[in-house]
């Protein structure tokens, strides 16, 4: 079904990613349930490693394991032995210690979690939860789970699904995810930022690039702003965050150069007023609540197919 | 002192040879099997030697000479020692090795220096020539001493700030120019500081798409170019070390054509690696300048193979293990490289047939020995020569182990790899250094 | 692999038939009733006894789909499973007679795992058991209320009931193979 491990959204074959969305949409009635809690993963333990604060994403998994019966636990940088300097070595052969059945980590080095998943320190399932600037394939697959629900009733793939990603794509793990995932599925993916935020080499990407926002907006069937940090003022990636959000924040004005379905995504935290206008963020067509609620589905989604059979190791033959 | 034979031994690969050693210089060389010792004396085939080394089927270099070492010692000897890095380049086939500056406390004067040299001296295996630094604590703001070190009994003609580029120009032009009164040579570490903050890979599609920094090749190619002209400007000698990309064979080639005094390095990882390894987000492939393309490393050898790259030089850079057990953010950057250097050199270059072993001593003995004006090293094979030599045996092959190892690291990405050729004996100013393999030290008799 | 055909499509509908007429008699009405197929042949047998009772009531039954992979106790002895569709229909189960189908009853577990899942669900009045074929050997106290043919088998055997809808056509086989045992 799935590998053991979930690192990059370009690990997962087409199949494997609508198993995922097939799989969050069934999951998906258990939250609308009085009682939302499933006995599937019982006796089982997921350990939430954060290295990098990140509240929304850990709630998330942390929800997402709890309805699933697992034990969830949380070792969070901030407090911890690794804010004292313990390396992420030492950090996995404690858990390991401790029968982690899954890590669910969180770092601000790209790779960590291919590093946590292949080195040998511990034999659990690695789910990354955002590496870095590398990837972040659990907000690509509920982006897509979103994407699918307004666009193709929730059926099958993405195939012709205009999506257009605004933004830092540089820096971005959610923007790299998405492209792999979203051309896994068919979708005919833009990106749309300054040159200085565009990666080198994007033009071998997988989708399509361009400067201007106005130009693609109005093809597009969502449009998933990302969010700029002010801080990269400082490696002149732009002048001033003024001409950054006149060229590429999406404001009341653009907003209606789009097609009447089309949505509006991101990836949250906004920064209102930066890449994205308040009338924006509050109107009808922005879908990043439900991008919160699917999360935690997909995230269900996820631990479910990763945890919830006989682990390689042969818990079969018990 | 000791006499030695090395049997049936063929120099540079060509017809099979008796070498006799005594008082650290080749004797004599005869065809193999014929009468030994002076032709003069009756019970010449009775001769007796100190050390006889059977070598029949290999290959007789000179002793190879690394201009680019890391030795570490002082302050980091966790990772490598003088005495462990001194055995490690024995063991690889070198009979001298260039310490690079970047120690704790760096060596900037002549004190660090002397003391770097002696320890060489105490370990005795190789020649160990201190690098001096260009600047002070490698700062980059204030020349160090560099006279003192040139006539301190180190005799430094390599000065360096390696693992940091001199950046400032001026600085570069005064290192260039003082450096002439006493025959040195500028080494430099081609790295634009500002186009590489935070760099940990090649700047390419691999680097997007992996979301890890950039290290792009024009931040080597800008350096390069700017210190060929200013070493035209004030005709001094510059050697580039570990050229690591196509675009800067371009500008040494152009540099060399129009008369520039420049030489130029590159590593055996350079010469065989590429950026593709990176994908594995494993930190044993994390080095300083970083794995390219594969056109890079095309052209790098091409580049050996017609000498616009002078020499192969390794880079050793010794680690300890916590260095690279961990995330590729936090790793350090480099690899070790004397003990795999001539197995590497041997499989892309003779192996292939690109180049003969006469070519391949221009780049690995002759020419360093040349550009760090080290006496008595990289001579040709010829009767009087110094006896600093080094038997390969193309019939055994070099498996890397983390046991295999004298480094006291084993940061090496080869490990699992299986090439073909071992070194077998080496022979350090007359004396064996290394005999089947084994490093031995002291007096030894076979 | 020797097949022996123990219904063919006549006797399983004379089966189903039957099903449905003690499903009404035995619920004294149907105003109450739903069925709810465990995946994937439950399905088909409850639409197929929904329909039945459609027939002979004049009344429409809802009929619906509930999977129990999640509530499963052998999870971590196999690989892990896709989930089925659940399907409530409209109208829950609160109050209501439920009753469970499935194509084989076996060991029962797969039952205790629907009991679990109707539990999260909602509160039924009653919960009613209707299989196409009770093969024995049960390891859990569990017995069927209706039951299309009781047929004793040995544990090497395994029992296969075949639908249209998913196989072709309709038949009950025994395949003494016991590689294929369920």
């Amino acid at each position: 079904m799935l590998g053991k491990h979930l690192l990059s959204a370009a690990d997962l074959t087409r199949d494997q990613a609508l198993l995922i969305l097939d799989t969050t949409s069934e999951l998906a009635a258990v939250t609308d349930r009085s009682v939302k809690k499933l006995p599937t993963l019982r006796g089982r333990t997921v350990v939430n490693l954060f290295f990098e604060d990140s509240t929304r994403t850990r709630l998330s998994f942390e929800l997402a394991a709890k309805r699933l019966s697992a034990d969830v636990i949380t070792f969070s940088a901030k407090g911890s032995s690794v804010s004292k300097g313990e390396s992420l070595k030492d950090t996995a052969l404690t858990l390991e210690a401790m029968g982690a059945d899954a890590v669910i980590i969180r770092h601000g080095a790209s790779g960590a979690p291919e590093r946590l998943a292949t080195a040998g320190w511990i034999d659990g399932a690695v789910l990354n939860a955002g590496d870095g600037t590398h990837e972040h394939p659990t907000q690509a697959l509920l982006d897509a789970y979103t994407l699918r629900r307004h666009t193709r009733d929730g059926q099958g793939d993405l195939s012709g699904v205009r999506v257009v990603i605004v933004g830092d794509v540089l820096h971005s793990r959610v923007a790299r995810s998405n492209v792999l995932l979203l051309q896994t599925l068919g979708a005919d993916v833009t990106l749309v930022a300054p040159p200085t935020l565009l990666p080198v080499g994007v033009e071998n990407w997988p989708c399509k690039v361009s400067y201007h926002l106005d130009d693609v907006l109005p093809d597009a069937d969502a449009v998933m702003m990302l969010r700029v940090q002010a801080e990269r003022m400082a490696g002149a990636y732009f002048p001033s965050t003024l001409e950054y959000s006149r060229m590429y924040g999406l404001d009341a004005r653009r907003m209606a150069l789009m097609s009447p379905d089309a949505i509006v995504m991101h990836p949250g935290p906004m920064n209102r007023g930066l890449e994205i206008s308040a009338d924006v963020a509050d109107a009808d067509r922005a879908v990043v609540v439900e991008q919160v609620a699917n999360g935690v589905n997909v995230r269900m989604a996820c631990l479910y197919l990763l945890l919830g059979g006989a682990s390689s190791e042969g818990d079969g033959s018990q | 002192m000791t006499s030695m034979i090395i049997r049936g031994v063929q120099p540079y690969g060509e017809a099979a040879q008796d070498v006799e050693i005594s008082d650290g210089v080749i004797a004599r060389i005869s065809p193999a099997g014929s009468p030994t010792g002076s032709p003069a004396s009756a019970a010449a085939s009775q001769k007796v030697f100190d050390v006889e080394l059977d070598a029949a089927g290999c290959v007789l270099l000179p002793g190879l000479v690394d201009l680019h070492t890391h030795l570490r010692e002082p302050g980091r000897e966790d990772s490598e020692t003088i005495a462990t890095g001194s055995r490690a380049a024995a063991k690889g086939g070198f009979t001298c090795v260039h310490a690079m500056a970047n120690t704790a406390p760096v060596a900037d004067t002549a004190g660090v220096v002397e003391q770097v040299w002696r320890r060489g001296v105490d370990a005795d295996l190789v020649d160990v020539r201190p690098v001096g630094a260009v600047t002070v604590g490698l700062q980059g703001a204030q020349l160090a001493e560099l006279g003192a070190m040139a006539s301190s009994a180190a005799q430094v003609r390599v000065f360096s700030d390696d693992g940091l580029c001199v950046h400032d120009p001026l600085l570069m032009r005064r290192a260039l120019e003082y450096v002439k009164a006493f025959d040195g040579v500028v080494a430099q570490h081609a790295q634009d500081p500002r186009l590489t903050e935070g760099a940990q890979m090649n700047e390419g599609e691999l680097s997007g798409r992996l979301g890890l920094a950039g290290w792009p090749a024009v931040a080597e190619e800008a350096i390069i170019a700017r210190d060929v002209l200013l070493a035209e400007h004030v005709d001094s000698r510059l050697h580039v070390c570990h050229v690591s990309t196509a675009g800067s064979v371009e500008v040494v080639r152009w540099a060399k054509a129009r008369g520039i005094r420049v030489t130029a390095e590159a590593t055996p990882h350079h010469l065989l690696l590429t950026e593709e390894l990176v994908a594995s987000f494993d930190p044993i492939y994390k080095v300083n300048p970083p794995l390219r393309r594969e056109e890079d490393v095309m052209a790098l050898r091409e580049a050996v193979i017609d000498g616009t790259i002078d020499i192969i030089a390794t880079d050793h850079a010794p680690h300890p293990r916590e260095d690279k057990d961990c995330e590729w953010a936090a790793a350090a950057m480099g690899m070790i490289g004397l003990e795999t250097a001539l197995p590497i050199a041997a499989q892309v270059f003779i192996e292939s047939g690109r180049m003969d072993w006469r070519q391949l001593c221009e780049r690995m003995s002759v020419t360093p020995a040349r550009i760090g004006r080290v006496a008595d090293q990289g001579a040709v094979i010829e009767v009087g020569a110094p006896a600093n030599l080094v038997v390969w045996d193309p019939a055994q092959t070099t498996v890397v182990t983390p046991a295999m190892f004298e480094s006291k690291s084993a940061n090496s990405p080869y490990l699992d790899r299986t090439f073909a050729g071992a070194v077998r004996h080496v022979v350090f100013r007359g004396r064996p250094t290394v005999v089947d393999g084994q490093v031995v030290s002291g007096e030894v008799a076979s | 692999m020797p097949a022996r055909e123990v219904l063919d499509a006549s006797d399983m509908r004379r089966a189903i038939r039957r099903m449905a007429h003690e499903i009404i008699e035995k619920s004294r009405g149907v105003d109450d009733l739903v069925l709810l197929g465990i995946p994937t042949r439950g399905v088909w047998l409850a639409q197929r006894i929904a329909h039945d009772i459609t027939e002979i009531e004049g009344h429409a039954v809802p009929s619906g789909a509930l999977d129990v992979t999640l509530y499963r106790d052998d999870l971590r002895l196999r690989q892990v499973r896709a989930l089925e569709p659940t399907n409530i229909p409209t109208g829950g189960i609160d109050g209501r007679t439920v009753v469970l189908v499935d194509d084989v009853l076996y060991s029962g577990r797969t039952i205790r795992s629907a009991l679990d899942a109707l539990n999260d669900i909602g509160r039924p009045a009653a919960v009613r058991l209707a299989v196409m074929v009770d093969r024995g050997h049960r390891e859990l106290p569990i017995r069927p209320d209706f039951v299309g043919k009781n047929l004793p088998t040995a544990t090497d055997e395994a029992v296969r009931v075949r639908f249209v809808e998913s196989d072709g056509d309709d038949a009950v086989l025994i395949e003494s193979d016991a590689e294929h045992a369920r």
